[in-house]
C-alpha cells in the first residue's frame, strides 16, 4: 500500500512498471486495475489554459491512507497504489493514478473503483481554472 | 501544550476570508463554529462548507480545545 502526492509531472505508465517491479507480490496476483486521470483542454463548456491544484498537507495524506487501509479490508487485494499531483499543470498532464493488484479481477476492479470515488468525495483537493479571461474555483466533481 | 486554536482556511474559502491560517485564543472557541466566528469576524459560512479538527472530518458542533488544529474549506474537487 503506497500513496504519493506530488508538485512535479509524473509518468503513470513508468511509475506503475517500477511499483510493480520492485512489489513483493510477483508471482500471486493475476488482476491489475488502473486507472489514469487526466487534465482535459474544456470543462463546463468553456476552454481551460491551465489549473492549479490545492491541497491540505497532512490530512490529504491521511485519507489517501484511510481510504487505502478501507478498501484492503473490504476486498482481497493485495496491494495498491495512489499518485496524485498537486500545483500547477496543463491540458493531458496526468493528475492521478490508482492501481489495485488482486488474484482475481473482481477484487481489483471493485477496489479501484472504490479508491477513486473516495478520493473524489473525501480527500482534501482543490482544482482552480485558469480560462482565457479569468480564473475559477472548480465547485463541484463530476 | 498551546492555549491556542489553530484555525486554517483553504481554496475558495482561503481567498474570501482573506488569510491562510490564524490563531484564536482557546477560551474563546468551544466549538467549531465558534471558532469559525472568531477567526473570520462573523463572517457568513457558505452553506457547502466542510470542517476539520485535527484533520478529521467533523460538524459545526464538534468540542474543541487548546491545541486543536481547525480547518474550513469548500467541498473537495481532487482526481
Amino acid at each position: 500500500m503506497h500513496i504519493e502526492i506530488q508538485p512535479q509531472p509524473f509518468e503513470p505508465y513508468t511509475r506503475l512498471q517500477q511499483y510493480q517491479q520492485q512489489a513483493d507480490f510477483a508471482g500471486r496476483y493475476g488482476a491489475t486495475a488502473v486507472f489514469v486521470g487526466s487534465m482535459r483542454e474544456f470543462n463546463q463548456g468553456d476552454d481551460v489554459e491551465a489549473m492549479w491544484l490545492e491541497h491540505y498537507p497532512g490530512m490529504t495524506e491521511k485519507y489517501l491512507q484511510k481510504i487505502s487501509e478501507e478498501a484492503a479490508q473490504k476486498w482481497d487485494i493485495l496491494d495498491s497504489l495512489i499518485i496524485h499531483r498537486v500545483g500547477e499543470m496543463h491540458p493531458n498532464d496526468p493528475i492521478v493514478l490508482v492501481a489495485v493488484w488482486s488474484a482475481h479481477r473482481a477484487a481489483a476492479f471493485d477496489a479501484s473503483r472504490y479508491l477513486m470515488e473516495e478520493l473524489k468525495s473525501r480527500a482534501p483537493f482543490w482544482k482552480k481554472e485558469t480560462l482565457p479571461e479569468k480564473t475559477r474555483w472548480v465547485d463541484k466533481n463530476t | 501544550m498551546s492555549d491556542a486554536i489553530t484555525v486554517k482556511f483553504f481554496a475558495s474559502l482561503r481567498e474570501a476570508v482573506g488569510k491562510a491560517d490564524t490563531e484564536i485564543p482557546a477560551l474563546e472557541a468551544a466549538t467549531v463554529l465558534q471558532a469559525w466566528q472568531q477567526a473570520t469576524g462573523n463572517m457568513v459560512m457558505p452553506e457547502n462548507t466542510l470542517m476539520a479538527v485535527n484533520m478529521d472530518y467533523v460538524d459545526a458542533d464538534t468540542h474543541i480545545k487548546a491545541g486543536d488544529e481547525v480547518a474550513f474549506f469548500p467541498p473537495v474537487t481532487g482526481g
